[in-house]
């Protein structure tokens, strides 16, 4: 029990740290200007809080499944009992992702150092702030005991996405990108808040534990849940990235890079997943909304694969194969096994925040990033060795870890018999190795285009922040090959060898188009026409929301600005307009002549008098 | 005489005054006019005074004459200042207060 209470207390500490953090640069304004200052506040409170993580994950002891692990203190007092309660669960799920998030921070505030080494000194302290806000706002989400406080930090945390995309808010197009990825976000989140406001108005709690056993015993109201889960579920889908909402995602890329590989890869754009994974108990009892799930995670994989071959630019490469791999997760969720996809979230957390770590050295070396302008980066051995660990990571090739949970996922999607699924995700995998390793060889072994000045320097924090990272991902992989027994992860005997031949032939088909030059990748565009065409323009997609938003929202907007205009304006303009009116009229009885005056007291008192005779009479 | 004819005389003053009030373009004009006014009533305060026996209304009229003439004073300085600073007493010129 001892072990217990310290659980929580540590759990709280991880929570208390990042959030002193951004107190301190928040509201001490010296602490603010001074970027030094505000770095080593941000880094050393997210230090301790990883230290603090670690040390729950270590200290936690097996509990029975009976007992709960949430602690909750009451928070809207109510008769019979608190109507909404705060509090942390700690349990395996969170006190996972509080080790990847404070790690994935951790190194992400000290790359970040030396990145943004060039940004004025105020707006560095503005930065750290948002970044303690946002592992404040994550850690407090996986905490959650309730839907409600997650509902909180869900939406804190989108708050911080959008502050961080918009950081160089100067700039139009981030500042066009971080509205746009509120407003997608919050289309998904209207969801969310009405079906946890449903689910409380059947079940009269929001607290998972409760509901949770509710669930087992079996006195939750099944026939109601579909509808509530369905709309919990497009919460994620806007989180997630999913889609079709996965739009913002892209765009959401004109953030620094770092923040990209924090938020919009390893850690919140996984709320999503982490929400499903977390209210899984329920989603079970939903079949339908689990095929729908397993369905769209799979197309938005295939969808966002195809979009990642033909884009240019590194970062939304980079983008797009986190809205995949998403798709996988979510997938697997769908499939019934969410700890598949917890798994790989876990893994690619780390491994696509190396990616997008070395994406930013490597455009902090090119000053663009448009991956055909790259090229002869691999005598910077510093970069483009973890870069291709993560990588291969990524397309799934062994013993690196993206190979083993991709394949336990496509393991258990096999195992329910969804088949469409399955071949969509084996495409993907095919697809996902090609992508990756187009920028590979065009980023690393490609000639140099241009002259450069010299050996461009990279900071020692950046390529420090990288290797370790690598060596991270190298570790999990061998781990989970050669420690932990793997064949466990069930499915049949020819799946690794399927998904081992179509990462290998991605990267043969990288190859052969784009550092062999076998194939000219013209014609095989050529060849794909219509799914070329279709994929460069995104699917129509964001053309889709633009209209929508142009066409439908700006349209009712027009309405009811007209209806404010001239019905509500309108009926209170013509009345101030004729009061004026009859003021204006009137005031030409005072004239100022003080004869005039007496004129109207005499008159006056002469009424009076024939008044008062004619009633005396 | 009777109380009428006294009555009368009051009435008859009081309607000069007021017609002087209101035609008189001059502001001293008007001053006049308003005595005359004024004295009427005093006509009527002594004749009730003097045919109902009472004493108050007599005295009555010995406050209204020195209030007259305090009124008066001040009536006619406003009329000086404003001769000084607008060149003209005539009322018709006076319409500050116009709306």
């Amino acid at each position: 029990m001892t072990a217990r209470v310290g659980a929580d207390d540590l759990a709280l500490l991880v929570l208390g740290l990042p959030f002193a953090s951004f107190l301190l640069l928040a509201l001490v304004r010296p602490l603010r200007r001074s970027a030094p200052a505000a770095a080593v506040v941000s880094i050393v409170a997210m230090a301790l809080a990883f230290v603090a993580a670690f040390l729950t994950l270590q200290g936690s002891v097996r509990r029975g499944a009976a007992v709960s692990p949430s602690t909750t203190w009451s928070w809207i007092p109510a008769d019979g009992g608190p109507m909404a309660t705060v509090g942390v669960m700690v349990d395996e799920l969170s006190m996972w992702m509080l080790l990847l998030v404070t790690l994935v921070s951790l190194l992400v505030q000290v790359y970040s150092w030396a990145y943004l080494a060039d940004e004025p000194r105020s707006s560095l302290g503005r930065y750290y702030a948002y970044h303690s806000l946002f592992a404040f706002s994550m850690l407090g989400l996986v905490l959650s005991p309730t839907f409600l406080q997650m509902f909180i930090f869900w939406e804190l945390v989108g708050l911080c996405s959008y502050l961080l995309i918009g950081f160089w808010y100067d700039r139009p197009a981030a500042a066009r990108a971080a509205v746009k990825a509120f407003w997608i976000t919050k289309l998904g989140d209207l969801g969310f808040v009405a079906g946890i406001v449903m689910l409380w108005s059947v079940t009269g709690t929001f607290d998972f534990w409760t509901l949770f056993t509710m669930g087992s015993m079996g006195t939750l109201p099944v026939e109601a849940l579909p509808p509530i889960m369905f709309l919990i579920y497009l919460g994620a889908v806007g989180k997630s990235a999913q889609f079709p909402l996965h739009v913002w995602l892209p765009d959401a890329m004109e953030g620094p890079t770092p923040v990209s590989a924090l938020i919009h890869a390893a850690t919140m754009v996984t709320a999503g997943v982490f929400l499903v994974t977390r209210a899984f108990p329920l989603f079970r009892l939903t079949p339908d909304v689990l095929t729908l799930m397993a369905w769209v995670g799979a197309c938005t994989a295939l969808l966002a694969a195809s979009m990642a071959c033909v884009e240019a630019d590194i970062k939304r490469v980079l983008a797009y194969s986190t809205i995949s791999q998403l798709g996988y997760m979510m997938t697997a969720a769908g499939a019934g096994s969410p700890e598949a996809g917890f798994l790989h979230l876990l893994a690619h957390g780390v491994f696509k925040a190396l990616l997008f770590l070395g994406a930013g050295i490597v455009i902090h070396v090119f000053h663009t990033n448009d991956v055909f302008r790259m090229g002869g980066l691999r005598r910077q051995a510093g970069v483009w060795l973890p870069f291709l660990i993560a990588t291969l990571a990524l397309a799934g090739v062994w013993p690196l870890p993206g190979f083993f949970t991709k394949e336990a996922i496509l393991a258990d999607v096999l195992e329910v018999r969804r088949w469409g699924p399955f071949v969509l995700l084996a495409v993907t995998a095919f697809l996902t190795a090609f992508y990756m390793f187009r920028v590979v060889f065009l980023a690393f072994f490609a000639r140099p285009h241009g002259r450069r000045h010299g050996e461009p320097h990279v900071p020692l924090a950046m390529s420090a922040v990288c290797w370790l990272l690598g060596a991270l991902t190298l570790a999990l992989g061998l781990q989970q090959a050669f420690l932990s027994g793997h064949h466990e992860a069930g499915g049949p005997r020819w799946l690794p060898w399927l998904s081992l031949t179509l990462a290998g032939a991605g990267i043969a088909l990288a190859w052969a188009m784009y550092h062999r030059g076998a194939i000219a990748p013209a014609r095989v565009a050529a060849l794909l026409g219509p799914i070329d065409w279709m994929a460069r323009r995104r699917y129509g997609l964001d053309a889709l929301f633009a209209g929508l938003y142009r066409g439908l929202l700006l349209a009712l907007a027009r309405l009811i600005g007209w209806i404010d205009r001239y019905l509500v304006d309108g009926v209170l303009n013509v009345l101030s307009a004729w009061t004026l009116r009859a003021g204006d009229r009137l005031r030409g009885l005072q004239t100022g002549q003080p004869q005039d005056y007496v004129y109207g007291v005499a008159f006056g008192a002469l009424l009076l008098f024939v008044l008062a005779h004619w009633r005396l009479r | 005489m009777p109380l009428g004819a006294y009555l009368t005389l009051a009435a008859l003053v009081f309607a000069i005054g007021l017609f002087g009030v209101l035609t008189r373009r001059n502001a001293v004009g008007i001053l006049l006019g308003i005595e005359l006014m004024l004295n009427a009533v005093n006509i009527n305060l002594v004749a009730f005074a003097r045919f109902h026996a009472d004493l108050a209304g007599i005295l009555f009229t010995l406050f209204t004459i020195s209030i007259t003439v305090a009124e008066v004073a001040v009536g006619l300085a406003i009329v000086i200042v404003i001769f000084r600073v607008r060149r003209t007493v005539e009322a018709d010129h006076l319409d500050l207060l116009r709306g």
